[in-house]
């Protein structure tokens, strides 16, 4: 198990090859298929987002409802190819990495080769489990989209495997 | 005649919908246990081992064993001397859904399709009626996740691609959902009957318990057969190139056209959860 403790720099990222198990701990962010098209009509409008692209780690991710007293609800990953019109675009603005879960296309393996950035997979499916791993919660924008805002959350220990590395490796 | 008052409905609905949200069915336990037992590749057992982990803190913590809490989909089969009285009978159903939804902390996943906006309470429920013979209300509750529901297909066969035909549209389905469905999958198969018809045998199959078969021999010798080229594929957990790619298929029947093979293959991430009650 690598520890790895964000923001990666690109010396982590370089030593990072797929198949690799981690555990990651740090700002993560949640975006999925609703917010994506949100923040690709504010790249085309040219207006702010509503967070610092540069080094972010996005997560594929729409979580249940945190009960009272706890950091969050089951929070697993979403299938990423779904996003695979979205990650090159962004990952070209900067972006560090994304967590979600099954193959992404080969546009998007050309686009962490570029950028030296990372896919991780998660496993699909363990969302109690992740929830766990969630300390804090905040809903920092799109909050009419419900669970597909876009989250801001402090992870610690997240397991997740890389999936598609930074010198075209895929683990699929 | 019987009479039942739907509020009753909505309670067994609403209890079943709670508890189907956190649990996985014990045959899907079993089948995940054994697959971790046997399972060859290291990343594809930590997987395994991970999820088994996983349905563990949800049952302990009572928490959905999954984000995706799904669509709601009801199957009612109603016995013909039922005499339903209250309210109407689609209203009690998405009533009881609702409140579960809510008091679970379940994720509300249902939208326009259009505007894409949230209904905000995972309403409405799929609901499919059958009128049986009997006094008695069966009703099945099945969460449907859409990771696994999108890579669902339907073929319109040949009747000349006969069975192999069918064998090899189970197996082409989960080849090209490859590693995005949350495999191993439990594979839901309608096979005949008209378009629509074998779409919905498709869903009803996924209620049966995984690792049982179908009465019909030759019906059951599709599902084995389907099941052994599928773990052939070595897709394996989570797609990480391992010993099981699917639970289970199983497959549900009905008498189609002679110009026709329709074949519905439906899709179950290993996360089956489905709840049975009989009123």
């Amino acid at each position: 198990m690598i520890k790895l403790t964000l923001p990666l720099s690109k010396q982590t990222v370089e030593g990072l090859h797929a198949g690799d198990s981690v555990l990651i701990s740090g700002t993560i962010l949640t975006a999925r298929d609703c917010a994506h098209k949100r923040i690709f009509d504010l790249m085309k409008n040219n207006a702010p987002l509503p967070f610092e692209l540069k080094d972010a780690v996005i997560y594929y991710a729409g979580p249940c409802p945190a009960k009272p007293d706890t950091a969050s609800g089951s929070c697993g990953p979403t299938t990423s190819a779904r996003m695979d019109s979205f990650a090159p675009k962004l990952f070209d603005g900067g972006l560090g990495a994304v967590i979600g879960k099954g193959e992404m296309s080969d546009e998007v393996r050309q686009a962490l080769k570029r950028n030296r950035a990372v896919y991780f997979a998660a496993i699909g499916g363990a969302g109690a489990l992740y929830a766990d791993c969630i300390k804090s919660s905040v809903c920092i924008a799109f909050p009419d989209l419900l669970s597909e805002g876009v989250y801001k959350l402090e992870v610690k220990n997240f397991p997740a495997v890389v999936a598609f590395d930074c010198h075209g490796g895929s683990i699929y | 005649m019987r009479k039942i008052n739907t509020e009753h409905l909505e309670q067994k609905i609403y209890e079943m919908a709670l508890r189907a949200g956190v649990n996985l069915t014990p045959a899907c336990a079993e089948a995940m246990n054994n697959a971790y037992a046997k399972e060859s590749g290291q990343a594809c057992a930590f997987a395994l081992k991970t999820l088994i982990d996983n349905s563990k803190i949800a049952k302990s913590r009572q928490m959905p064993v999954c984000q995706d809490t799904g669509m709601a989909v009801v199957i009612a089969e109603i016995g013909q001397e039922v005499f339903l009285e209250g309210k109407p009978f689609a209203e009690a159903i998405n009533d009881g859904v609702r409140r579960a939804y809510k008091d679970g902390y379940f994720r509300k996943s249902v939208c326009d399709p259009i505007t894409r906006v949230n209904t905000g309470d995972n309403t409405p429920a799929v609901i499919h009626t059958e009128i049986t013979a009997g006094d008695k209300i069966k009703l099945t509750f099945l969460p449907k996740g859409f990771g696994s529901e999108n890579m669902s297909r339907l073929y319109m066969l040949k009747p000349a691609q006969g069975v192999e035909g069918i064998t090899d549209a189970i197996v082409q389905t989960v080849s090209l959902a490859g590693s995005r469905p949350c495999p191993p999958v439990y594979v839901g198969v309608g096979i005949g009957g008209s378009f629509d018809t074998c779409a919905y045998l498709a869903k009803k199959a996924i209620t049966r318990d995984v690792g049982t078969f179908n009465d019909r021999e030759d019906v059951a010798e599709i599902e084995r057969m389907a099941l052994k080229r599928i773990n052939e594929l070595k897709i394996g957990c989570q797609g990480f190139h391992g010993d099981t790619t699917a639970l289970g298929v199983s497959c549900e029947w009905a008498p189609t056209h002679i110009a026709g093979l329709p074949v519905a293959v439906n899709i179950q991430c290993h996360c089956v959860r489905c709840e049975k009650e009989i009123i």
